[in-house]
């Protein structure tokens, strides 16, 4: 497998120079491989969304480089509008983005603007309405007549229909109810399976973490604190709480049963392994006082 | 003693013209000093009769009662306002000075308070919110957990005898979310300020007195938390979902495993596996 992103001493400086000049991201390096479903957690005012922004050129780095697919984003500064195409960025809250009159318009903007015929935008604008689960009769409907929900897979989708290679998504789910963030988070996974592009996702939900992603990417205090898979990073919840962030529940109850003196594993993030985990703990507990 | 908010059979709908109503038939009843949790699926009603509980809404049928006011009785609107207090969603849509202090003291100069009670009332509603050693900086240099309590210190200022919150901590990061959850628990436990919180957090849920969950402009369900988190497959129902720890309890229960019922938090979760173990 080969990169797709590679971060390499990403430093970053607002307003540099200036009496308030803020550095927000500090000698960041990681690489992101192809395929893969990357989450981003950190404190607020950790870096995060600066580090985001920096994956299609909205900021440029202080100093340090972006590779994209093997390519350096700043080395023809002409060419960035390449990387916008494929690296498809979804905002918090991209609902306040819609602006067109109906759905299908909003979401047929970006591949309008790749210069994409008529043919092939309405092919990829009904194939991303159809990943983010909008019915065709929908996509005629003026957008600021829908629900949140609604609204906010029609900005998704918009992305999506630019067919970027690599997806980021601040917060996607920030507000829904949990029906809403399954939702939303099911058709993002969906579409990664189907189509094995790179996704990369920003949130404030351990849990919503620890059910998607493979790798999780922890941002503290402007540098990068913790890469790893999942399972190795919530396994460490002492480092994690330290850090201000937090851990799924699930797991506070296993690190409690570990307090309470119980010999068991404590890399339980997931419901269905947690449930795996106890229950074959229980067994052989059963097992031992038959014996 | 008479209830701190009660709301009767309220309906409420955006366009008169059109029968389609956010409220539909909704009563809530919130006694003095009660942490009150309202929950609900996007769209089923809970932040429209949010805003009946301080008169920004007016239901179109129904009454609602805040100290036996009637909020549809003008000449009582100032005392409504300043009885039920309310915190919205985003801290920066919230805030209007550029400097903490001023902040919290904007609706006391409005109110017309005089200045020196106005520095005792907002020390002291900085220090209830959390916030007092932020009191001279710039809101906008504030994490969004510390802006919501600027946010909140703004209206204890004004000596509510009710806080309303709605999806107050929905855009804060975990540790915001704690911190203003722990503020919210202070307020309510030690100065006996009601509250009613808006959430779509069912671990926030999880903490209040009573917890009311609404679909399709009604009331459906009520109950302690323990009662309400019990009913597991009616809360899905609701497009809702249970604390991970309820859940958990329920997926054991299900393999055959003996837990009592009424499991909510980690530490009733963590202590009814142990008692599996021994």
């Amino acid at each position: 497998m080969s990169a797709m992103i590679q971060v390499e001493h990403l430093t970053y400086v607002y307003n540099p120079g200036m009496p308030d000049a803020t550095t927000a991201l500090d000698d960041v390096s990681f690489e992101i491989e192809e395929g893969q479903f990357v989450g981003i957690i950190g404190s607020t005012g950790s870096g995060k969304s600066t580090l985001i922004t920096h994956f299609n050129g909205l900021h440029r780095p202080t100093s340090g480089r972006i590779l994209i697919d093997g390519v350096d984003l700043w080395e023809k500064p002409e060419k960035i509008r390449d990387f916008r195409f494929k690296v498809g960025l979804v905002f918090q809250y991209p609902e306040y983005q819609l602006f067109e009159e109906t759905c299908y318009k909003d979401i047929a903007y970006g591949p309008k603007n790749m210069g994409l015929d008529a043919q092939e935008i309405d092919r990829r604008v009904r194939q991303a309405a159809g990943f983010v689960g909008l019915s065709p009769q929908l996509l005629e409907r003026n957008p600021f007549e829908l629900s949140g929900g609604q609204k906010r897979r029609v900005a998704i989708a918009g992305v999506l229909a630019m067919e970027p290679k690599v997806l980021v998504l601040d917060e996607p789910a920030a507000g829904l109810d949990p029906e809403g963030r399954d939702t939303i988070l099911g058709a993002v996974k969906a579409y990664h399976k189907a189509t094995g592009i790179t996704v990369v996702l920003v949130s404030h939900s351990m849990e919503d973490i620890a059910r998607y992603a493979d790798k999780v990417l922890v941002m503290d205090q402007r540098k990068l604190a913790i890469y790893d898979d999942v399972d190795k990073v919530f396994a460490q919840a002492p480092r994690l709480l330290e850090l201000g962030l937090s851990v799924p529940q699930v797991t506070k109850i296993f690190l409690r049963l570990k307090e309470l003196g119980l010999d068991i594993d404590t890399d339980v993030y997931t419901m269905p392994y947690a449930v795996k985990t106890l229950q074959k703990a229980l067994e052989k507990r059963k097992g031992e006082a038959e014996c | 003693m008479s209830k701190m908010i009660d709301a009767d059979q309220i309906r409420f709908r955006y366009d008169p013209e059109v029968d389609n109503w956010a409220v539909d038939g909704a009563s809530l009843k919130v006694e003095k000093g009660e942490f009150v949790a309202v929950l609900g699926a996007n769209g089923c009603g809970k932040s429209t009769l949010a805003k009946h509980l301080n008169a920004i809404l007016l239901p179109e049928a129904g009454t609602v009662l805040v100290e036996e006011m009637d909020t549809k009785d003008e000449e009582q609107l100032f005392q409504i306002r300043q009885t039920v207090g309310m915190v919205f969603q985003n801290p920066d849509n919230q805030i209007v000075a550029t400097v903490v202090e001023e902040d919290v003291a904007f609706a006391l100069e409005n109110l017309g308070v005089p200045s020196d009670q106005i520095r005792q009332r907002i020390d002291q509603a900085m220090k209830m919110a959390g916030i007092y050693q932020h009191r001279n900086k710039a809101p906008h240099k504030l994490s969004g957990g510390q802006k919501q309590r600027v946010a909140i210190a703004g209206v204890i200022a004004m000596r509510p005898d009710c806080l309303v919150l709605d999806e107050a901590t929905a855009m804060l990061d975990p540790r915001g979310r704690e911190v203003v959850m722990d503020t919210i628990r202070t307020l309510n436990r030690e100065y006996g300020i009601t509250v009613v919180a808006i959430t779509h957090y069912m671990e926030e849920a999880a903490q209040a007195d009573r917890v009311v969950v609404m679909n399709g402009g009604k009331v459906v369900l009520e109950g302690t938390p323990a009662q309400v988190f019990s009913q597991a497959d009616l809360l899905r129902e609701y497009h809702l979902d249970v604390p991970q720890a309820t859940e958990l309890r329920d997926e054991l229960v299900k393999l055959g495993y003996d837990l009592p019922q009424g499991i909510i938090s980690i530490e009733e979760c963590a202590q009814a596996i142990y008692k599996l173990f021994q």
